[in-house]
């Protein structure tokens, strides 16, 4: 399999505060990468660096083939981004929410407008296509958000603490979606504070003080840890 | 005991969203009680009806005995409340906040410092940094040495744990415990099961409504059907695949396992061996399968779906 992201010592400080310290790792095409984390670790910054949005201090990445650093409009063009708290516009209907995406994304009118038949079909949204996306119950407004990441067809998506506050049903459900979707190829990079979400991903690390401390296969990294669960393993980790 | 919180048929609407519907709920004299649900089930609502921030539609509530309409004067020097958002002074220093809270609650903070101080303490040694450049763990922290500077009697926590990562909760959760054994009574509120087991006694909560009150061993004490912890190389595959078992009422992901439910008429003759070579004969490898025990979101399923 080859590697969709790879980093090399790459690195970001904010004036004497070092948020990524040196991390080299690589994640595999069509994996569900699970990275995680405590607060202030370092993962909101890393994932700025490879979504292109922040560049690095020193050190190297690339997406999708492209330096996140040197090219970094070519990696936004082939990832896609869902988090819980932004993604959709909730005073614009599901139609123009697809629509303003497509656009974004740089779609043609004609191709938007057959995926929008396709989208609106798959998640049965057709008769909540005029509705505002502010009225949709949360699971679907999240099924949508995913749906619309996925719009342009993106090699990797990035999706940040994407089920946080959601009742287990729907949280379950959209898991069965990440699953479905990485099975069509496409790599998955996910953040979470639900520590049962990290067994559900082929391989996690953990970050502690903007070092990657473990990275490895869930079931591998409970038995190096000697550990029950990956919240045993989270907590030995991020507190030594 | 008494009961520290009593809620009698409360209701609240926000237009034509039925944010809570008839409400009862009694906590009793030094119990963590936690209201367990999603978003948008509610809890809010109910925190600032029982706060006094908000008036109900119909129905009423007492808090330490104080009515939450008639004496909210009284009620509000009775209660610490940390809402769910980050409600500190992000300019203010992390002393400066604590000093302007003790104040306005008429109290200072040498007065008190013996409550907070298994909380302040930790957070001490940064007193004169700024509230906005805390960590999310030492917010929470410095939030509840907040809500407690005045000596409140009951505690109202709304969603302290969200957004907050695994080892900040339950440092968190091991001083709430601290507190309650000091016989302040608590009503916490989360949208993470595993929190559950935390509680003394919970309330599952969804769409407004209260679907169950009971321990935690109570809630799973209560689900009846035959339950099995599965796996294999191929989770997703398993999922779907479990889900057509003869006798499969559902099939879910329970972190490293899927959890298969049976129906109690037709499943409930059916062993882990039958899974099993049920598995086998969809070419599963690594198989593993074992009869599991209901967890609190096994329950919470359970109950959103009747």
């Amino acid at each position: 399999m080859t590697n969709i992201i790879t980093t090399h010592q790459l690195t970001r400080t904010f004036g004497k505060f070092t948020a990524v310290d040196a991390i080299t790792f690589s994640v595999k095409e069509g994996e569900i990468f699970g990275f995680l984390g405590a607060n202030g670790a370092g993962k909101t910054t890393a994932l700025k660096m490879l979504t292109g949005l922040l560049s690095p201090s020193s050190g190297s990445a690339t997406v999708a083939g492209f330096d996140v650093w040197k090219q970094p409009d070519q990696v936004k063009r082939r990832i896609g981004y869902m988090s819980q708290k932004f993604s959709l516009y909730e005073d614009l209907t599901v139609r123009e929410n697809i629509r303003l995406y497509g656009g974004i994304y740089g779609l043609k009118m004609s191709e938007i407008k057959s995926k929008m038949g396709v989208l609106l079909e798959k998640l049965q949204l057709g008769p909540e296509a005029d509705k505002l996306v502010g009225a949709l119950p949360l699971g679907w407004k999240q099924k949508l958000a995913f749906s619309v990441a996925l719009l342009h067809e993106p090699k990797i998506v990035f999706l940040d603490e994407p089920t946080s506050g959601v009742d287990p049903l729907t949280r379950r459900q959209f898991w069965e979606l990440i699953y479905e979707t990485a099975v069509t190829g496409v790599t998955l990079m996910v953040t979470t504070h639900y520590m049962d979400e990290a067994e559900y991903c082929d391989r996690v690390s953990i970050m502690v003080d903007g070092k990657i401390q473990a990275l490895d296969t869930p079931r591998a990294m409970k038995e190096d840890f000697k550990a029950e669960s990956m919240d045993e393993v989270f907590r030995r980790l991020a507190r030594g | 005991m008494s009961n520290k919180i009593e809620a009698k048929i409360l209701s609240k609407s926000y237009g034509k969203v039925q944010a809570i519907k008839n409400i009862n709920l009694s906590v009793n004299e030094g119990e963590i009680f936690g209201l367990i649900g999603p978003d948008g089930a509610g809890k809010t609502t109910l925190f600032r009806i029982l706060t006094s921030l908000l008036l109900p539609d119909s129905g009423s509530a007492t808090v330490a005995g104080l009515d939450v309409v008639k004496d909210y004067k009284q009620l509000r020097t009775a209660i610490g409340y940390m809402p769910g958002r980050f409600s500190l002074y992000q300019d203010l220093t992390v002393e400066e906040n604590l000093e302007f809270f003790a104040s306005v609650f008429g109290t200072s903070i040498r007065e008190n410092y013996d409550l907070i101080a298994p909380i302040y303490a930790q957070i001490e040694p940064f007193k004169d940094r700024r509230a906005g450049a805390l960590s999310g763990g030492m917010k929470q922290k410095l939030a509840l040495s907040c809500a407690l500077i005045h000596k409140p009697k009951v505690l109202f926590l709304d969603e302290p744990g969200t957004g907050v990562d695994p080892v900040s909760r339950k440092e968190f959760w091991d001083m709430l415990r601290n507190l309650r054994d000091q016989g302040l009574t608590i009503l916490v509120s989360t949208p993470y099961m595993d929190e559950a087991e935390l509680c003394d006694r919970v309330a599952l909560m969804q769409n407004g409504e209260i679907m169950a009150v009971d321990t935690p061993q109570g809630i799973t004490a209560g689900f009846q059907q035959p339950l099995f912890a599965a796996r294999s190389d191929n989770m997703y595959q398993l999922i779907k695949d479990l889900r057509a078992f003869e006798g499969a009422a559902d099939c879910y992901a329970f972190g490293e396992y899927a959890h298969l439910k049976l129906n109690t008429g037709v499943g409930a003759g059916q062993t882990v061996a039958d899974i099993r070579k049920f598995l086998d004969s969809r070419n599963h490898r690594n198989v593993e399968v074992k009869s599991a025990k209901p967890t609190v979101e096994d329950c919470f399923i359970e109950l959103m779906k009747n």
